[in-house]
């Protein structure tokens, strides 16, 4: 039991440094995104 | 007299245990239908449950005077869960039941989508110490995710014997969160915090950056996690039928058709982990305890993290909006921006809400995939 709680301290440190990673990729991909292709009025009209 | 007691025999082979899971079966149904709880899973769900826990029931494989006669809940389970087929498929519908505008237009949302996976982690450990191996305990800490089909394919995919629980755990706490986070909020917030004022932009998105997103989303949890591909794999393209404007046909199947006919074969073969001897246990008791803990942390964490971030901003956050990176869309955004109504009638913070509460759909996704990942390394 002790085994596996270490084992999954390790996950959890593993696992949310993973997920914030992850997740900051994704900022920095939705930000060039919207930077690169901004919504002109063709894509309003179309909504 | 011999022919009665062949009709009537059967009715020699039910045990308590069947009838407390006929209760279950009746509880589910009536949570569905009365209370309205995710009706579309917990009814075929509560049904099935009742259908399997009839003696010598012939919709489970039964083995008769040494011969197996498969019953059709087991080809079901194992054509289309024990493969994971059918969550890929319900995967494609909730794609498409999203919009991801207002993550693109405030893409730094996702980082509360993130945070709010803490829970998950959290009650993994935390399952460990309830004598869980690794293997299960991530299955019950996925539940933290507010994301049946993710909970499923976690529990799936680790072969847990615990599948029936965690289902039924998953379903339920996410029909209640209206119940369970508004008290947790106002645990971990003062009212001054709840009644802060967020500013928001509208910002319109083209259509090439939404063309876009779905496609890299794809690429880059591939690339980190690829255990989690084809689970993001099937949700953004479900998301690309949606936003490519060409297959409106394809998009309103998926939503409508095809998401209804793999819930209905979902609730109804699910219930064939149900048997009684599998289920009432104590370990089903403490998959409902941690379920809800992982819940829990789970809104806790997205909070804190929204508190945190507040020390170092000048414009102050409403952490109430950090709750909504559990994947429970839309409730979760609905819930929060009620609780800010309520605590100042001209708060409206919906659109912010529903930012993080579409990144919780991701990065939950994503938190399922890096488990995936990293538990069979350890």
């Amino acid at each position: 039991m002790i085994e596996n709680f270490i084992a999954s301290l390790r996950v959890m440190g593993l696992g949310m440094l993973g997920i914030f990673a992850v997740a900051i990729v994704l900022v920095i991909i939705m930000k060039l995104l919207t930077h690169f292709f901004p919504a002109d009025k063709k894509d309003e009209l179309k909504g | 007299m011999a022919e009665l007691t062949a009709l009537f025999g059967n009715v020699t082979n039910l045990t308590w245990q069947m009838a407390v899971m006929w209760i279950v079966g009746g509880i589910l149904i009536y949570l569905g239908i009365v209370k309205q709880m995710e009706p579309t899973l917990l009814v075929p769900m509560g049904f099935g449950a009742i259908l399997v826990n009839l003696p010598m029931s012939g919709a489970i494989t039964q083995t008769i005077n040494g011969v197996v006669e498969e019953g059709p809940l087991d080809i079901l389970f194992n054509a289309g869960i024990a493969n994971e087929l059918f969550l890929l498929l319900l995967f494609i519908g909730i794609g498409a039941m999203i919009d991801f505008t207002p993550l693109l237009a405030c893409p730094q949302m996702m980082l509360f989508g993130a945070a709010a996976q803490f829970g998950i982690f959290f009650t993994l450990s935390l399952a460990t110490l309830f004598g869980f191996n690794l293997q299960d305990a991530a299955s019950v800490g996925i539940i933290g995710a507010a994301d049946g089909p993710t909970s499923i394919f976690v529990a799936d995919f680790f072969n847990s014997k615990y599948l029936g629980a965690i289902i039924v755990a998953a379903y339920s706490y996410m029909a209640l969160v209206p119940i369970i986070q508004p008290p947790v909020i106002r645990m971990v917030t003062t009212k001054k915090e709840r009644m802060i004022h967020m500013e928001y932009k509208a910002q319109d998105v083209s259509k090439t950056a939404k063309l876009l997103f779905p496609i890299c989303i794809t690429v880059v949890a591939g690339m980190i996690a690829p255990r989690s591909v084809s689970l993001v794999g099937f949700l953004m393209f479900g998301n690309l039928i949606r936003e490519c404007g060409v297959l409106d046909t394809l998009s309103d199947t998926a939503q409508n058709v095809l998401a209804n006919l793999v819930t209905l074969m979902l609730g109804l073969t699910v219930a064939s982990q149900m048997l009684a001897d599998a289920f009432l246990n104590l370990q089903t008791l403490a998959i409902l305890l941690l379920g809800l803990f992982a819940f829990i942390f789970d809104t806790v964490g997205g909070v804190i993290f929204a508190k945190i971030l507040n020390i170092f901003l000048k414009k102050k956050m409403n952490p109430m909006i950090g709750a909504c990176g559990i994947s429970a869309f839309p409730m979760s955004s609905r819930v929060i921006t009620q609780m800010a109504l309520k605590e100042d009638p001209t708060n409206i913070i919906l659109m912010q809400a529903a930012g993080v509460n579409v990144s919780g759909q991701i990065a939950s996704v994503i938190a399922g995939g890096l488990i995936l990942t990293l538990i069979p390394r350890l």
